[in-house]
């Protein structure tokens, strides 16, 4: 209670004016923080540390680049459902270069690029949306004039950080299926150093938002596996943490659209599903603030493995996923408890009948050993009588 | 018939063989194909084919066991009941070699004959009611023990207990098969086999009823009592004279043998002896744990738990007397009757008087009761066998 007083101190001028310039109410604010720290995984106290950082610190400067893509991953940022969430985005960021945001066009959009530039060099965040072309020299995406390869290679120079959102800028994504005819590469590769990389089409924008409130928070992004994706978002696979996991254990398989096992929303392995190869957390946080289950694999749809190289875009939709751990086998045992069944016909028959036979062999044997024994006693008590007469 | 003439002719030129008192064992001779040993192999021939698609297809297919109630009959009757039948060798052995009675000596082959087919056939029972029987020789492997098992226990002791009835009764196929020598040089050592051979009954007689304590609040109160163990002691030696006298009466009808009524009527004495110190901790402990009022109720194991008493209660006025005792009819109703009784017990325990949730029921199926039957056609048939082949019962003074 007291750590709550301490950090949720209700009167802090600087949470009052955070209200008044974002017209949010401090609940809200709140609980975005909270949901935040709760992405990444952080201790308790960290969206008390998020809230104050949110508040004071300066907003860096963000340089958001498109190049080949759909816009898909700018588009998810700012459809997310929570009401407030494009305005803290845009509140979180200064958002100095966005292609398809920014009201400037032409040279005075870029003109706005190299002054961004110019003010935060050293200090500016550098986002990059979508593949690079590299094949023949770079000509098939040029902006502004400039080759995609040369604007990405200028605007990293002087960038305190680079974040690839989106598989094509982590990986080449979809532009960079075979046969790949403009060389769609990533950014990594094109600047020839790791980056941090948000995969996914599109990626979670939590993901992607946890990741820059950290860097804001902290002064350094979260920790990332050796692909450059934050390990709170992709360290497990789908299919750990899928809330239809129980019925991939017990066997129970969705085998076509439509059927019975589809009906009752059993695993979807079978159909194709890339969960069991695929890191990502969309099967624990869901997907665009809709609730749980809103996501492909709780819409009934296989996942198709959009996050993760030589998966998504690579392999069929509907081709059954390398397990990397465990492999179903293909028959299992039956999990219908037996309880057992009443006497049959035949069975309490069987149990009369050598009743039966017992009892009557044993009638039978009694009376011949009781006759033989009379018999006998008579036979006794004939020569014992014969003898006294003798006597 | 020739062959049995040839062995017999043998035996008696034999010149080691030329002191045998007149009661020593002899093979009785005679033809092996008979009604009874026809019968006999039918059945066994039925029991085989069952177990053939047990092997196969798993216990599933031929049992009507469940998850509720795992052990059926081929563990309650071939083996609990079986080897409980079995304890006529461990008896008499007792009561010639601990209590130096020699002059029930005749009585210890065909007794441990019998018990020699008990326990060996509830050992192959076992592995027929095993899902993984295959793993059945774990039991031989120290490395696969777990000495805190009652289970462990039981299985243990058996095994051994089946190895040493062997050796015990070695002797009877090495005088069959002339290898004096290493029956004399036996004999030296086979007083440690029969100390384990008496040894070994009452260590896993007495943890087959421990069985029950370990199930616990499963088992009705009238057969959930921490003396389970001595119970089961108590009633596996009475059942062993029982069976002795069971088997002595059909043994001496079948094959039209005098009976041995001057060494089965002081036995039926010692019998008696058993039953009462078993009756009086048998009520005792009903009437201290306040469990008799569960006898009074309206159910099932109400009126088994009466007739499992009357079958104890009923001997002592069949054969209390002496001159009763005498009676050979007497002497096997009262066998008959303690062989039912210490049967009812176990299978009130382990079957009738266990509740283990609601919805779960037991009746053996009918390739399970052929099973069970054909293991007791086996018994039989082995016994004609080998007392017609080898000698296990004792001459007839009167035929010579």
């Amino acid at each position: 209670m007291e750590r709550n007083q301490v950090f949720f101190d209700e009167n802090r001028e600087s949470l009052n004016q955070l209200e008044k310039r974002l017209d949010l109410g401090r609940r809200e604010f709140l609980q975005f923080c909270s949901t935040v720290a709760a992405t990444m995984g952080l201790p308790a106290g960290a969206e008390a540390a998020i809230a104050k950082a949110v508040e004071t610190a300066k907003r860096p400067s963000v340089i958001w680049l498109h190049f080949q893509e759909c816009t898909g991953c700018s588009e998810s940022l700012l459809r997310a459902e929570h009401p407030t969430l494009e305005k803290l985005i845009l509140d979180v960021i200064s958002l100095d270069y966005h292609e398809t945001l920014m009201a400037a066009a032409g040279h005075q959009a870029e003109a706005a690029r190299k002054d961004a530039m110019k003010a935060n060099k050293g200090k500016y965040i550098l986002v990059v949306e979508g593949a690079i072309p590299v094949k023949d020299d770079g000509i098939y995406c040029k902006i502004g004039g400039k080759k995609a390869i040369n604007l990405v290679k200028e605007c990293a120079a002087d960038a305190a950080a680079v974040i690839a959102i989106g598989s094509c800028a982590s990986w080449g994504g979809m532009p960079s299926t075979d046969p790949n005819p403009t060389g769609a590469s990533s950014v990594a590769e094109v600047l020839g150093k790791p980056v941090v990389t948000i995969p996914g089409c599109p990626p979670n924008p939590y993901n992607f938002l946890a990741t820059v409130v950290h860097f804001l928070t902290f002064g350094k992004f979260p920790e990332v596996d050796k692909l450059g994706r934050p390990k709170f978002a992709y360290g497990r696979l789908i299919h750990e943490n899928c809330e239809r996991r129980a019925h991939f254990d017990a066997g129970r398989f969705a085998m076509e659209f439509g059927d019975a096992g589809h009906r009752q929303g059993y695993c979807l392995y079978k159909l194709g599903c890339k969960g069991p190869e695929t890191y990502a957390n969309c099967s624990a946080i869901g997907f665009g603030d809709a609730g749980e289950n809103n996501w492909p694999v709780g819409c009934g749809h296989p996942c198709i493995g959009c996050s993760e190289k030589g998966v998504g875009f690579t392999k069929p939709i509907h081709q059954v996923a390398k397990m990397l751990n465990v492999t179903p086998p293909l028959q299992y045992p039956r999990i219908v408890e037996e309880q057992g069944k009443a006497a049959s016909f035949a069975s309490a028959a069987a149990v009369a009948a050598i009743a039966g036979a017992a009892a009557g062999a044993a009638v039978m044997l009694t009376r011949n050993l009781g006759l033989s024994h009379a018999a006998q006693e008579a036979k006794k008590a004939d020569s014992d009588s014969a003898g006294k007469e003798k006597v | 018939m020739r062959k049995a003439r040839n062995t017999r002719i043998e035996i008696m030129t034999n010149p080691s063989q030329a002191s045998v008192a007149s009661h020593a064992p002899a093979p009785l001779g005679g033809s092996l194909i008979t009604p009874t040993t026809l019968i006999c192999g039918v059945l066994i021939a039925i029991m085989l084919a069952v177990l053939a698609v047990r092997f196969f297809l798993g216990l599933g297919a031929v049992t009507n066991l469940n998850d509720g109630y795992p052990w059926g009959i081929w563990v309650v009757v071939d083996v609990i009941i079986g080897s409980a039948f079995a304890c006529g060798g461990f008896s008499v052995a007792m009561l010639v070699y601990i209590f130096n009675r020699g002059e029930y000596h005749p009585l210890v082959r065909p007794a441990l004959l019998a018990s020699l087919f008990g326990y060996t056939l509830a050992g192959a029972g076992v592995i027929f009611d095993l899902g993984r029987w295959w793993n059945f020789w774990h039991i031989f492997s120290p490395s696969y023990w777990n000495p805190n098992s009652v289970m462990f226990e039981v299985a243990v002791c058996i095994s051994l207990y089946i190895i040493v009835m062997w050796i015990e009764f070695s002797p009877a196929f090495l005088e069959q098969f002339g290898k004096y020598e290493v029956k004399k040089k036996l004999n030296k050592m086979l007083y440690i086999f029969v100390a384990l051979g008496t040894v070994l009954p009452m260590m896993h007689q007495s943890s087959l009823g421990t069985l029950l304590v370990v199930m616990g609040v499963q088992i009705n109160p009238l057969w959930a009592t921490p003396l389970e163990p001595l119970l089961y002691l108590l009633t596996a030696i009475t059942m062993g004279y029982a069976v002795v006298l069971f088997e002595s009466c059909v043994a001496s009808t079948g094959y039209r043998r005098k009976l041995e009524t001057r060494l089965l009527t002081p036995m039926a004495k010692v019998m008696l002896g058993f039953l009462v110190a078993y009756l009086l901790v048998r009520i005792g402990d009903l009437v201290v744990r306040g469990a008799l009022p569960h006898a009074f109720q309206a159910s099932l194991e109400a009126l088994m738990f009466w007739i499992e008493t009357a079958c104890f209660a009923a001997p002592l006025l069949l054969i209390g007397s002496e001159a009763n005792r005498r009676n050979p009819a007497r002497l096997f109703l009262a066998g008959m009757l303690l062989m039912l009784g210490g049967a009812l017990l176990r299978l009130n325990g382990f079957l009738i008087g266990y509740e283990t949730g609601d919805g779960f029921h037991y009746f053996p199926a009918l390739p399970e009761l052929l099973v069970t039957v054909g293991m007791f056609s086996v018994e039989v048939l082995g016994y004609i066998i080998i007392t017609r082949r080898f000698p296990v019962l004792p001459r007839e003074a009167t035929t010579h």
